[in-house]
């Protein structure tokens, strides 16, 4: 029996090695490939800059229209799911009606375990029925791709308002009652304003998953070699996308380079965002904890 | 004249929240409605028939999506076959077998692997796993089963573990004091009381990895080699329902093979569903009893 136990433990610390030695040789496998080619040659190649980013000049050989597009879906992605997913936790927290709250729950748990190509397959058909309908010129584009993203992460924004509402002390309530609020002012005033950070970790979380996500910009609009997109309705270049074409058919070392740079920023951006989230809801959960 | 207003403001305010909770229901029904409607086709027996088979080869006629659904099978199971022992072992460790310190940074470690782009994970899969398994095995080129199975491994992990670990807090206070005053060790502890205690939350991060590893797509896609056919060994490739969606939707557009990607991302809709009814049963009647 006794070397069974020793057994066991051998095993628990083995499998604790495994993710520390997985998740730093992935770091450091990108660092040693990727570092040499970071710099602004990556992002904008032979085109100044700042000539890029203001005056919208074309970008050949960077991954800068790349990050434009992800930054454009993930903006248009958080348009989208911010209010609705702020005004629906609300809803799903404050004024609970039995059945119906209910089955939006159920919804939204569902929309949570959705996977994120049913989300971009959506998208399509959404396009094909448009054009057999009212459109018939509709087109995948970024605002698609960002209206399907936005409801890949509204969940997560739920979510967040949800359990940040329901860990406020009953006092805040309470105390909204005593100062002879109504139920609307009582969360705009008091409960909104406490669980602020709570809420801004769901919106950062939300914005991070909306920029790794790759499924749902395959089907929506996300092409290689788009440059800048012209309008909403345009197709552009996305940096997960981009990661996937280099891997799947790289042609030169230079472009591999560039694909090991994208992997880096699109690592760095989303452990940042990470990071931060994590930071927000520590916060909020000392804030509260405390009294 | 405030009082008005204020009404006005608290009507406007329940309005806002009404409304984005109805768009919300609504576009998850529109979800399903879409796939209904674009997989109605399919219900022609000659169409679905022809669906229904082991044969992908668009251009010979043969739409069978059966091969995909294999795929997707075979692949989360192995890849849940590979994460689970290790998140088990990983939740121990943290949980009483290792020291405090490393424990608490470990999970934080676990966590943080949850912000990884999946797109990365394949990426630097097809650079360091596919490279590995060609060299060790001196078959194929590397694209396969295996590599595939060991990287969604890899994205399931933290989602098993923290499930798991959420478990085991719940357990942990209840047994602490009878383990102490019986003096287990946290072995014992673990294995004989915490454990066989925590049937329900196993059976969740089963499920929940399940559907985690079925939901993936950019894994089997980089991965796997992408061959629609059952695969004969781990070394073979294969070809998941969420690649083949991506895949054939950036390649051709005849009719049979969309409707192929429909009735993939029903089946894909209808086990993601099946997978949350699980979840809600398995969490039921321990929050009744609490």
């Amino acid at each position: 029996m006794k070397t069974g136990y020793r057994l066991f433990s051998l095993f628990c610390w083995a499998c604790a090695l495994l993710p520390v030695v997985g998740v730093f040789g992935l770091v450091v496998f990108l660092l040693k490939q990727g570092w040499g080619g970071l710099g602004l040659e990556l992002f904008f190649g032979d085109t100044p800059p700042l000539d890029a980013i203001f005056r919208f000049a074309p970008v050949w050989d960077g991954i800068w229209p790349a990050c434009f597009g992800t930054l454009a879906v993930t903006g248009l992605a958080a348009l989208t799911a911010i209010p609705l997913g702020l005004f629906c936790g609300i809803y799903l927290n404050e004024f609970p009606r039995g059945r119906l709250s209910g089955i939006l729950d159920f919804c939204v748990n569902l929309l949570a375990g959705m996977p994120s190509i049913i989300m971009g397959l959506f998208g399509f058909a959404l396009i094909l029925f448009l054009r057999h309908t009212l459109v018939p010129d509709a087109g995948t584009g970024l605002l698609l791709s960002g209206f399907c993203m936005g409801l890949l992460v509204l969940p997560y924004m739920i979510k967040s308002t949800q359990s940040s509402l329901g860990g406020l002390p009953e006092d805040l309530r309470l105390m909204g009652t005593g100062l002879g609020f109504s139920k609307s002012q009582t969360i705009r005033h008091i409960l909104l304003p406490s669980a602020g950070r709570g809420i801004m970790s769901g919106v950062v979380l939300s914005i991070g998953r909306a920029a790794e996500d790759t499924a749902v910009i395959m089907l929506t609009g996300a092409v290689a070699n788009a440059g800048l997109p012209r309008g909403l309705f345009d197709n552009y270049e996305a940096l997960p996308f981009f990661i996937y074409t280099v891997a799947a058919e790289y042609q030169s070392p230079e472009e591999l380079q560039h694909g090991f740079g994208a992997a880096l920023v699109l690592l760095t951006m989303t452990m940042g965002l990470f990071l931060a989230a994590h930071g927000l809801h520590h916060a909020m959960e000392k804030r509260w904890k405390r009294g | 004249m405030y009082r008005t207003a204020d009404r006005r403001a608290g009507s406007l305010w329940l309005l806002a929240c009404r409304s984005s909770a109805a768009v919300t229901g609504a576009a998850v029904l529109a979800i399903l409605l879409f796939l209904l409607w674009f997989s109605l086709p399919l219900l022609d027996a000659d169409t679905l028939s022809k669906l229904l088979s082991w044969d992908w080869r668009p251009f010979h006629g043969g739409f069978g999506i059966l091969p995909m659904v294999a795929g997707s099978l075979l692949l989360s199971l192995s890849a849940l076959l590979l994460a689970f022992p290790v998140s088990v072992g990983i939740c121990c460790f943290a949980h009483g077998m290792g020291p405090s310190g490393p424990a608490a940074c470990l999970l934080r470690l676990v966590k943080f692997m949850t912000s990884v782009p999946t797109v990365v994970y394949g990426f630097v899969g097809v650079f360091v796993l596919v490279p590995l398994l060609r060299e060790a095995f001196r078959s194929g080129s590397g694209f396969c089963w295996l590599a595939a199975a060991v990287g969604l491994a890899v994205l399931i992990l933290p989602t098993i573990v923290l499930m798991l670990h959420s478990q085991f807090m719940l357990i942990e206070p209840q047994v602490k004091l009878t383990a102490t005053a019986l003096g287990m060790s946290p072995a014992q502890r673990l294995l004989h009381l915490v454990m066989p205690n925590s049937g329900r939350g196993f059976a969740a991060a089963l499920v929940l990895g399940f559907g985690r590893a079925l939901g993936d797509t950019m894994i089997p896609l980089m991965l796997a080699g992408n061959a629609a056919q059952v695969p004969g060994s781990l070394l073979e490739s294969l070809r998941a329902m969420t690649a083949h969606i991506a895949l054939v939707v950036a390649t051709d557009s005849q009719s049979l093979a969309y409707l192929s990607l429909f009735a993939c991302g029903l089946i894909l809709f209808l086990s993601t569903t099946l997978v949350n009814l699980g979840l809600q049963l398995l969490k039921r009647p321990e929050e009744d009893k609490g």
